[in-house]
């Protein structure tokens, strides 16, 4: 039986720009995503099912960034948040149509099935109108599943450093995937960082120098661990290259945070939308 | 028969074929005296295209030899595609291209003369066959629209490439809209994505339709005339009528032209409530029979073909494909042949594999024409020589 809550919500913004770039990237990540809508935020979000292999995705976005009109009224006073789960793919096509929009408008509608319908008026040479609307259906999400949709909370990293060009790891994490299924992430407080991939016959390491590391939270904390010791993780090999099959454009700060032997934690802000992806150790 | 291609005509042609392969799996070709005829099929009968070459097209152009008559042949699509496969190498190396019909071996001998003396002779087989003909005629259509190319590319942009049909229709204020079609099914837990283009009469160059008249036909299929159509840089026209009669879409210039005829689903498969969202559906010629169709598959639509035995035409051999159910309107317009008996349908039985002719007059030449009218309710005898 589906979970539906009333409809009736209005949740009606008119966006100026928006970059289709981040539904494209979330489209390559996951099928399925929720859309978590509140006063002052978007969030696209992933939570850590077994499907998605334990990944985990948050995506925020200031609404005053983007949209130059804004309303919304979520189930209740106090819990003024609206869930959508949609497909993915659907909203990275709408918006595909928008990148030549005057105008956008995103509304939630009940046009025989509960959907999010956006509205693109397009720019065209002559004088003439064209309007594309897309209907995408979508799930709301019911309060009691809210708690697993929850920013997840970043534990301290062991080494914290900045990445390198993304699409140079990308293509060499392409090239190691046809010799193996896991790979290791490795970085230490000198700003070096390693990749590594170790089969019967043979391993291959490629190294990243220089990349300096962010200044960490607690003094304490970097102080006594030594610099050139490497934290490491071992991780599917799929997983980080689906995320950075999704980075088109070089993010304006990208750090990498490293829990050894848990979890690798990606934190990235382009422009003004802020990614959060975590990839589990592999068991 | 023997023509000869030059210049920036062979990468046309080349592309009239790949356009011509989206619908079916063979190619008629057949050389007339005002041009050669590129013609094909799809297997379910729902769609037929045809490019017409005029004699201007062709450095010289030869129907027949002498004394002879026009071999008439068929070949396999994706033979004659894989000559011209790669479009871009046709473009920058391909000077001239031969093409000619060797009757004694059954050949059809494409020679592509490329540059620095190259020469890539390809030999196909070929079968004679009849001449394949839809029956048509854009003119007995009572709507029509009329855009450049461009406009309908851009008009289709927003759909998924995977979408299979598409409603064209007349909004209220006279806008032109698209939407995608999905079929209903009561069952499917995940829905898809709705898409909807609006685009104002003003980009058209001939709108002569009213609000709320809608076709839904295969996007697909049209994709490919019109992938043409905007690299050649020329206008479309779609010539409808009742949901259920087949749509044409053409395109001219002076050298050539094409057709393609596209079956569109009959008011009773439109089972989709949105079509009535466009504006309140004509109460036309139709009072469609829910009762009568024997079953729901989506392709029991199809197209009245006609084949010729030979030129003379002494007796027209209808050979058609048949598709299970549907039945035409009841209380047909003025054009429809007049089938009124209907078998009774059992159930658990097959359906009953007769024709129903969909087209309304025939456009065979006097000369060619059938004694008298024909219903045409002959079993399929394709594949016979």
């Amino acid at each position: 039986m589906p979970h539906w809550a009333p409809v009736n919500l209005p949740a009606a913004f008119l966006l100026h720009s928006i970059t289709p770039g981040v539904s494209n990237m979330i489209a390559k990540l996951a099928k399925t995503c929720t859309l978590r809508i509140s006063p002052d935020k978007l969030n696209f979000i992933l939570s850590d099912k077994v499907a998605n292999g334990g990944v985990s995705m948050w995506c925020e976005l200031e609404q005053e960034n983007f949209f130059s009109e804004f309303q919304m009224e979520g189930v209740s006073a106090e819990n003024n948040e609206i869930y959508l789960e949609l497909t993915s793919e659907n909203l990275s096509r709408a918006l595909k149509t928008a990148q030549n929009a005057r105008a956008l408008k995103i509304k939630l509608t009940n046009k025989h099935f509960p959907c999010l319908t956006v509205s693109i008026e397009l720019l065209s040479v002559s004088n003439s109108s064209r309007v594309v609307t897309h209907d995408i259906p979508i799930r709301v999400i019911p309060r009691k599943l809210w708690k697993d949709l929850q920013e997840p909370t970043v534990p301290d990293a062991d080494v914290s450093i900045y990445l390198p060009v993304l699409k140079t790891m990308k293509s060499i994490v392409e090239k190691m995937k046809n010799i193996s299924n896991h790979l290791i992430i490795e970085a230490n407080l000198n700003g070096e960082l390693n990749l590594k991939i170790e089969t019967e016959l043979v391993c291959v390491t490629t190294h990243f120098k220089d990349l300096g590391n962010p200044p960490s939270a607690s003094e304490d904390a970097s102080q006594a661990r030594n610099p050139e010791q490497m934290a490491e993780v071992r991780i599917d090999i799929r997983r980080l290259l689906q995320f950075l099959a999704g980075q088109q454009v070089n993010p304006t700060k990208a750090v990498c945070n490293i829990m050894s032997n848990k979890i690798v934690h990606f934190d990235l802000l382009h422009e003004d939308v802020s990614l959060q992806y975590f990839i589990p150790a592999f068991s | 028969m023997k023509c000869l291609v030059t210049g920036g005509n062979v990468k046309v042609l080349g592309k009239a074929v790949h356009s011509l392969s989206r619908i079916g799996d063979e190619l008629y070709l057949e050389p007339l005296e005002d041009g050669l005829s590129l013609r094909t099929v799809n297997s379910s009968r729902s769609a037929y295209a045809c490019f017409l070459f005029a004699p201007l097209f062709f450095q010289q152009y030869q129907a027949a030899t002498p004394g002879q008559e026009a071999l008439r042949c068929k070949i396999l699509m994706k033979s004659f595609l894989a000559v011209f496969r790669s479009l871009a190498m046709v473009e920058k190396t391909v000077e001239r291209c031969c093409i000619s019909l060797n009757g004694r071996n059954s050949r059809l001998v494409v020679q592509l003369h490329c540059r620095y003396g190259v020469r890539k002779t390809h030999n196909l087989s070929f079968q004679e066959c009849e001449s394949l003909q839809a029956v048509f005629d854009p003119a007995l259509c009572s709507h029509v629209l009329r855009a450049p190319a461009r406009v309908l590319g851009e008009a289709v942009q927003p759909f998924p490439p995977t979408l299979a049909e598409v409603t064209l229709g007349i909004g209220s204020g006279r806008r032109v809209i698209l939407r995608s079609y999905q079929e209903e099914e009561a069952d499917r837990t995940v829905k898809a994505m709705v898409t909807e283009m609006s685009i104002g009469e003003e980009d058209f160059q001939q709108l002569q339709a009213q609000e709320g008249v809608a076709i839904t036909f295969c996007l697909k299929e049209f994709r490919g005339l019109l992938t043409f159509a905007e690299s050649a840089n020329l206008s479309l026209s779609i010539h409808f009528d009742v949901p259920g009669r087949p749509a044409i879409f053409a395109i001219k210039d002076s050298l050539l032209d094409g057709h393609f005829v596209l079956a569109t689903m009959s008011e009773s498969d439109l089972r989709s409530p949105e079509l009535h969202r466009l504006a309140p559906p004509l109460q036309a010629h139709s009072t469609p029979h829910l009762d009568d169709f024997a079953n729901d598959d989506i392709d029991s639509y199809m197209i009245a073909m006609e084949t010729t035995a030979d030129i003379e035409g002494s007796r027209a051999v209808p050979s058609v494909s048949f598709s299970p159910g549907h039945q035409p309107p009841a209380s047909p317009g003025p054009y429809s042949e007049d089938n009124d008996t209907e078998p009774s349908i059992e159930p658990g039985t097959p359906p009953p594999k007769k024709f129903r002719s969909l087209f309304f007059g025939s456009i065979l030449a006097p000369a060619h024409s059938p004694p008298g009218p024909s219903p045409v309710l002959a079993e399929d005898s394709e594949g016979e020589g």
